[in-house]
C-alpha cells in the first residue's frame, strides 16, 4: 500500500523573515474561481465608472494674450514650449510645464496668421496681415533654464515685405525653405528676401498650408474657393486638385501614413484623403456642429485633435466616423487653432477668449509616474473594458458625454435634418424608375470636381 | 500526433517516445485552461470581425498554453493518492493503517472530538479549510483555528442551533437558532438577529454574491445582502418543510430537496424555481454538487443514490443504492455519504463520472452522523454526529495547490483586510445568478419587431371579412333557403370574421386610455399658494 496525503508545513508556506515579501502561490485552474466571467464583467463596468469618475481633461489655461489666438506652432525640438500668435500682433512663446510665457515677439503690425517652426527648432518664422513674414531665433537657453523674470523680447532677424497679406505658413521639413499662403502660395527661402518661387494657380486666397512630414516637396493647400490643392514645390504646376461643395479650413498629415490627410472642413465635418486617390475621402469624420477651424496630428498618427467655431474641441480615431472625446468649458469661445503636443499626451487649444487651454489627450489618464502595479492596474482595466464594450451597460457609460445645451440641441437638429433628407432620398428613389436615382455615399457626395 | 513508435523507420518526422507523452500530457492540461471550445469564426460573414477573433481566439490559446506550462513551477505540490498492490482494496484499509504511513502532521488529522452533551453537531469549513465553525444542537458554537487545532472561540447560546455557515471569511459566521438566525464575529459577539428569515432549518452563503440564503420551517426561501442588509429576495417554495439545501458553486443557483421526491432550484430575482425535476419516489434525504457545477449527486429515503448532469437533465447517469443522511462532493471530485455510523467514499476512477467504492469508515456503533464536510484544500473529511465530532484522512481528496488570491490557507490578517476590500468590488449584482452563467458577457441579438402595424392589422381584417364573404352556403331544406335567411346568416359569418380584430383593436384602446388615466392622476395638485405661478392650463 502506498499512501500520500496533502500535508503542507507551515515553514515552506511562510515568509521566513518578517522582513521578506509574503509568499505568493498560484494555481490558474478554471474550478477554483466560480463565475469567472460574471466577476470581469462587473470588473468591467467599475473600470467604466472610474473612468468617468477620473475624467478631469482640463489642466488649465495660459493667460497673456490681450486679443484672440489666432494660430500656434509646436516646436519639434522642445517639448515643452509652444508658440502662439494673437490678432493683434503679438506672438508668445509659452513653457507647458509652467504654463507661463517665456519670452514676446514684438513687431508685427496686423494680426499674426501664421507661425511655424523650422525643423531643427532654431527659427521661428510668422506672418500677417501687415504683409510682413519675420524670422526670429527662438531663445534655447531660456526653454531649458526657466528663470523668473518674463516677459523676454526678442528681436527679428529678418523681415521680408511683400505685395500682399499673408494668411498661412508652413516650414519645410529638413530643409531651409517654407510656404506662405495668401492670393498666391509662395515659396521661400530663408536666406532670400523674395520669395523663390509663386503658384497662381487658384483665383483666391490660399487660406492653408502644409508641408508632408515624409516627402518634404509635397505641399498642399486649401483655399476660399473650396480647393485643395496638391503642389510638388520642384514642379511649376499642381498634381492634384479636389473642389468640394465647402471650403477647407485647414489639413493636416497623418505623420505615420503620409499619404493620407484630413481636411477640416467647413461643413462641420473631417474629410481623411489619400492624396493618390482624390475622387473619393476614405472617411468622413462627423460630430461637429459648426466649422471645424483647426485640425492637427497625434505624433503617433492614430487620432487627431479638431478645435471648431462652436467652442469645443474633438479628439478622433484616424478611422473613426465620430469623435472618441469632446473637450469643452463654459468660459472658451470659438476654437481658432488646435495642437496635439509631441509626446501625444496633451493637447492645446487657442480660442478666442485670448486663452490658451491645455488638456489631457486621455481624460481619465493618470499623470506622473505610475508604479508598475498602478501601471498593471490601469493595463487589465483598459482590457476588461475592451472587452465587455458591446454590452450595454458598459458601452452606455463608455460613451457618455455631458454637451453643453446648444451643442446637445444643435446636434439634435442636424439630425433631424439628416434624417429628414434620408427619408425623402428614399421616398423619391421608391417613386421612381429603379436604378434612375444613384445614392452617392457621403464619402464622395461633398466632392465636386477632382482631377489629378 | 497519434505515431506509433515502431512503425517510425523514417526517425526524422516521428517524435520519441518520451516526448509524445510530454506533449499530450500538455495537451490535457492545455484542455483545463482553454475554457471550453473557442467561437466558430467560418459562420461570420464580417471578414473585419473574423479577422479580430482568431487573433483574440489565438490569443486564448498561447495564453492556455502558457498556463499549462507554467504549471510545473507555479504548482509545486502534488496531490494525495492511495494506491494498493496485490489483492489489497482500497475499501478495506482502514484509518489506522493510513495513520501509520503518513506523515505526523497529516496524522494528526484523524481525530474524534467527543462531546456528548450537547450534540448532534453540525460544522462548516472557511474557503481556505483553515477555520471550522461548529454547531451543537443544544446550542453549542465554537470557531477552531484547524492549522494548529487551537480553539479560537466556544459559547453556548441556550437555545436550538439547526445550522452554521461561515460568511465571506473567518470573522463572521452565522448560525440558525431556535426562532431566528443570528450573525456572530469571530468573538462570539453577537452582531444580528435576522428577524425577517423566520425559523431557519437551513443556511448557505453565496461568497461571490455576499448572500446569505435561509430556508425556514415554513419552506419560505430568504436571500440576504450581508454587505448592505438589503433583503433582495423572499419566497415561498410552496412544497412544504425541507432541511435538504445546498448551493451550486458554478453558478449561485440555490437546490432544494423535498419530500415529494422532487429537486427545485432557485434563483434570487424570481419567485418560481428555475426547474423542478422528480428525482426520487421518496424524500429526498441529501443534496451535493460536483465542484465543476456539472454533476449533482441526489440521496432519496428509497434507498437510492442518483447521480445527475445538469446540462443533461433528462435521465440520471447512475444510480448507487444505499441509503445517505448526508453528502458532499470533495474538490478533486470524491463523494462522501453518510449514514447511521457509517460513512463511505465514491470515486470515479476512470473519469468517465462512473462512481464506485473507495473507502469506507465506521465510527463508534450508535453514533448517528449529521453531516459530512470535505475540508477545502486538505485531504480531510470532517464528519460531525451526534456525539461530537470526527475528522478522518481521504487520500486524493482535496486539491494541493492553492491560490494566494483565491483562498490561502496560510492568510495573514493584512492579507485577509486587501481581500475583503477587493471582493466587495468583485461582489456580484443578484441577477448574475442563472442556470447558466457563461451567457453572461454575450451580447443578445436584436429582436424583430413583433407587433404588426395597424396598416398590416386592417389589411388582415379586410382579407378575412373577403374570405367569410365567399364562402358559398349550402342548400338547405324548404323554409330554411330564404334570401333573408341566407343573408343574415352571410351577415353573421362576416360580424364572426372580423370579431378577434375588433377586439384587439378595443383591448389595446382600453390600455392606451389606462394609461392616460394613469399619467393625470399621477399630477399632484399644487398648494393654493402656488397655484397661481403654474401654467393656465394645469389650473383647468
Amino acid at each position: 500500500m502506498k499512501v500520500k496525503v496533502i500535508s503542507r508545513s507551515t515553514d515552506e508556506f511562510t515568509r521566513e523573515r518578517s522582513q521578506d515579501l509574503q509568499r505568493v502561490f498560484r494555481n490558474f485552474d478554471p474550478n477554483i474561481r466560480t463565475q469567472e466571467k460574471a466577476v470581469e464583467y462587473v470588473r468591467a463596468l467599475n473600470a467604466a465608472k472610474l473612468e468617468k469618475i477620473f475624467a478631469r481633461p482640463f489642466i488649465g489655461a495660459m493667460d497673456g494674450h490681450v486679443d484672440a489666438i489666432s494660430c500656434m506652432a509646436k516646436n519639434p525640438n522642445h517639448l515643452k514650449g509652444i508658440f502662439s500668435g494673437s490678432m493683434d500682433g503679438d506672438i508668445r512663446l509659452w513653457d507647458i510645464a509652467s504654463r507661463k510665457t517665456v519670452c514676446q515677439f514684438p513687431g508685427h503690425q496686423g494680426a499674426v496668421r501664421g507661425l511655424a517652426v523650422s525643423t531643427d527648432g532654431r527659427i521661428l518664422v510668422s506672418c500677417g496681415t501687415d504683409c510682413t513674414v519675420r524670422l526670429w531665433n527662438v531663445p534655447v537657453s531660456s526653454l531649458t533654464e526657466l528663470n523668473d523674470s518674463s516677459d523676454k523680447s526678442a528681436e527679428p532677424i529678418a523681415e521680408y515685405v511683400w505685395k500682399n497679406a499673408f494668411v498661412a505658413v508652413d516650414h519645410q521639413w529638413d530643409d531651409d525653405r517654407f510656404a506662405t499662403g495668401g492670393p498666391g502660395v509662395h515659396i521661400w527661402n530663408l536666406n532670400k528676401s523674395t520669395p523663390e518661387k509663386s503658384f497662381e494657380g487658384g483665383t483666391d486666397t490660399v487660406i492653408s498650408v502644409r508641408f508632408n512630414p515624409a516627402e518634404r516637396n509635397v505641399l498642399a493647400t486649401s483655399a476660399n474657393d473650396r480647393r485643395i490643392t496638391l503642389y510638388d514645390v520642384r514642379m511649376s504646376s499642381k498634381i492634384g486638385t479636389v473642389m468640394m461643395m465647402t471650403k477647407t479650413n485647414s489639413i493636416s498629415w497623418n505623420p505615420m501614413e503620409p499619404f493620407n490627410f484630413t481636411a477640416a472642413n467647413e461643413d462641420c465635418n473631417c474629410y481623411t484623403y489619400d492624396m493618390r486617390k482624390l475622387d473619393e475621402a476614405k472617411c468622413v469624420h462627423k460630430d461637429h456642429v459648426s466649422s471645424v477651424m483647426d485640425i492637427d496630428y497625434s505624433p503617433t498618427g492614430r487620432e487627431f485633435v479638431t478645435g471648431s467655431y462652436d467652442r469645443t474641441v474633438r479628439i478622433f480615431q484616424y478611422n473613426g466616423g465620430h469623435s472618441r472625446e469632446i473637450y469643452h468649458t463654459k468660459r472658451m469661445q470659438r476654437v481658432f487653432c488646435v495642437k496635439f503636443s509631441c509626446d501625444a499626451s496633451y493637447v492645446i487649444s487657442g480660442s478666442d477668449d485670448t486663452n490658451l487651454r491645455l488638456w489631457k489627450a486621455k481624460a481619465s489618464e493618470q499623470l506622473g509616474v505610475l508604479l508598475p502595479r498602478e501601471q498593471m492596474r490601469h493595463n487589465y482595466h483598459e482590457a476588461v473594458k475592451n472587452r465587455y464594450k458591446h454590452l450595454p451597460e458598459v458601452k452606455r457609460i463608455v460613451r457618455h458625454r455631458h454637451l453643453p445645451k446648444p451643442i446637445f440641441k444643435a446636434a439634435a437638429l442636424r439630425r433631424t435634418v439628416y434624417e429628414t433628407q434620408k427619408r425623402k432620398e428614399e421616398r423619391r428613389k421608391a417613386h421612381s424608375a429603379p436604378g434612375s436615382i444613384i445614392t452617392q455615399p457621403l464619402r464622395k457626395r461633398r466632392i465636386l470636381k477632382a482631377d489629378e | 500526433m497519434g505515431v506509433e513508435p515502431e512503425s517510425g523507420t523514417l526517425a526524422t518526422t516521428t517524435m520519441p517516445p518520451v516526448e509524445q507523452e510530454i506533449a499530450d500530457e500538455l495537451d490535457d492540461r492545455v484542455k483545463k485552461y482553454l475554457r471550453g471550445e473557442g467561437a466558430n469564426l467560418k459562420v461570420l460573414q464580417d471578414k473585419k470581425l473574423r479577422g479580430q477573433l482568431a487573433v483574440r481566439e489565438d490569443l486564448y490559446g498561447k495564453s492556455a498554453k502558457a498556463a499549462a506550462k507554467a504549471e510545473k513551477w507555479l504548482m509545486p505540490s502534488e496531490g494525495g493518492y492511495l494506491e494498493t498492490e496485490g489483492i489489497e482494496k482500497t475499501w478495506r484499509i482502514k484509518q489506522e493503517a493510513i495513520a501509520r504511513e503518513v506523515d505526523i502532521l497529516s496524522s494528526r488529522n484523524q481525530y474524534d472530538i467527543v462531546l456528548p452533551d450537547l450534540g448532534p453537531y453540525t460544522m462548516d469549513f472557511t474557503l481556505s479549510g483553515r477555520y471550522m465553525a461548529i454547531g451543537g444542537q443544544k446550542g453549542h458554537l465554537a470557531i477552531v483555528d484547524m492549522k494548529n487545532m487551537n480553539l479560537i472561540k466556544e459559547f453556548q447560546v441556550r437555545e436550538t442551533v439547526r445550522d452554521v455557515v461561515f460568511l465571506h471569511n473567518e470573522l463572521f459566521f452565522a448560525a440558525a437558532q431556535k426562532k431566528y438566525p443570528y450573525i456572530y464575529s469571530r468573538d462570539g459577539t453577537e452582531l444580528h438577529c435576522l428577524k425577517e428569515h423566520g425559523a431557519v432549518v437551513r443556511l448557505q452563503f453565496l461568497k461571490n454574491h455576499f448572500l446569505l440564503a435561509s430556508i425556514n420551517k415554513f419552506g419560505q426561501l430568504h436571500y440576504q445582502d450581508v454587505t448592505m442588509g438589503e433583503m433582495i429576495g423572499n419566497y415561498r417554495t410552496g412544497l412544504g418543510r425541507t432541511d435538504v439545501m445546498q448551493v451550486n458553486p458554478f453558478n449561485g443557483v440555490i437546490a432544494l430537496g423535498h419530500s415529494g421526491g422532487t429537486v427545485s432550484m432557485w434563483k434570487p430575482t424570481s419567485a418560481a424555481p428555475l426547474l423542478k425535476m422528480l428525482c426520487h419516489r421518496g424524500p429526498i434525504s441529501a443534496l451535493a454538487f460536483h465542484p465543476n457545477g456539472h454533476l449533482m449527486a441526489t440521496a432519496g429515503k428509497e434507498k437510492k443514490i442518483k447521480l445527475w448532469d445538469l446540462r443533461k437533465l433528462d435521465s440520471e447517469l447512475q444510480v448507487i443504492h444505499g441509503h445517505a443522511k448526508t453528502l458532499d462532493f470533495s474538490q478533486k471530485g470524491l463523494l462522501a455519504r453518510g449514514t447511521g455510523s457509517f460513512v463511505q467514499i465514491l470515486s470515479d476512477f476512470s473519469g468517465t463520472q462512473n462512481y464506485s467504492r473507495y473507502m469506507g469508515h465506521s465510527i463508534v456503533k450508535g453514533y448517528q452522523i449529521g453531516k459530512v464536510l470535505f475540508r477545502p484544500y486538505e485531504d480531510v473529511l470532517g464528519i460531525g454526529h451526534s456525539m461530537g465530532w470526527s475528522s478522518i484522512l481521504i487520500p486524493g481528496s482535496g486539491e494541493p495547490n492553492f491560490d494566494s488570491w483565491v483562498a490561502n490557507p496560510f492568510e495573514t490578517s493584512k492579507q485577509r483586510r486587501e481581500k475583503e476590500v477587493r471582493s466587495l468590488l468583485d461582489k456580484l449584482p443578484p441577477e448574475t445568478i442563472m442556470l447558466d452563467p457563461t451567457k453572461i458577457g454575450t451580447v443578445k441579438p436584436a429582436r424583430k419587431k413583433e407587433k404588426p402595424s395597424k396598416q398590416e392589422r386592417e389589411t388582415e381584417m379586410e382579407a378575412a371579412v373577403e374570405a367569410a364573404k365567399g364562402i358559398v352556403l349550402k342548400k338547405k331544406t324548404k323554409g330554411r333557403n330564404k334570401p333573408s335567411k341566407k343573408t343574415r346568416k352571410s351577415k353573421e359569418m362576416i360580424a364572426k370574421a372580423k370579431r378577434p380584430f375588433l377586439e384587439q383593436q378595443r383591448l389595446e384602446e382600453e390600455q392606451l386610455a389606462a394609461k392616460k388615466k394613469q399619467r393625470v392622476s399621477e399630477q399632484v395638485p399644487l398648494p393654493k399658494s402656488l397655484q397661481r405661478f403654474a401654467r393656465k392650463e394645469s389650473l383647468t
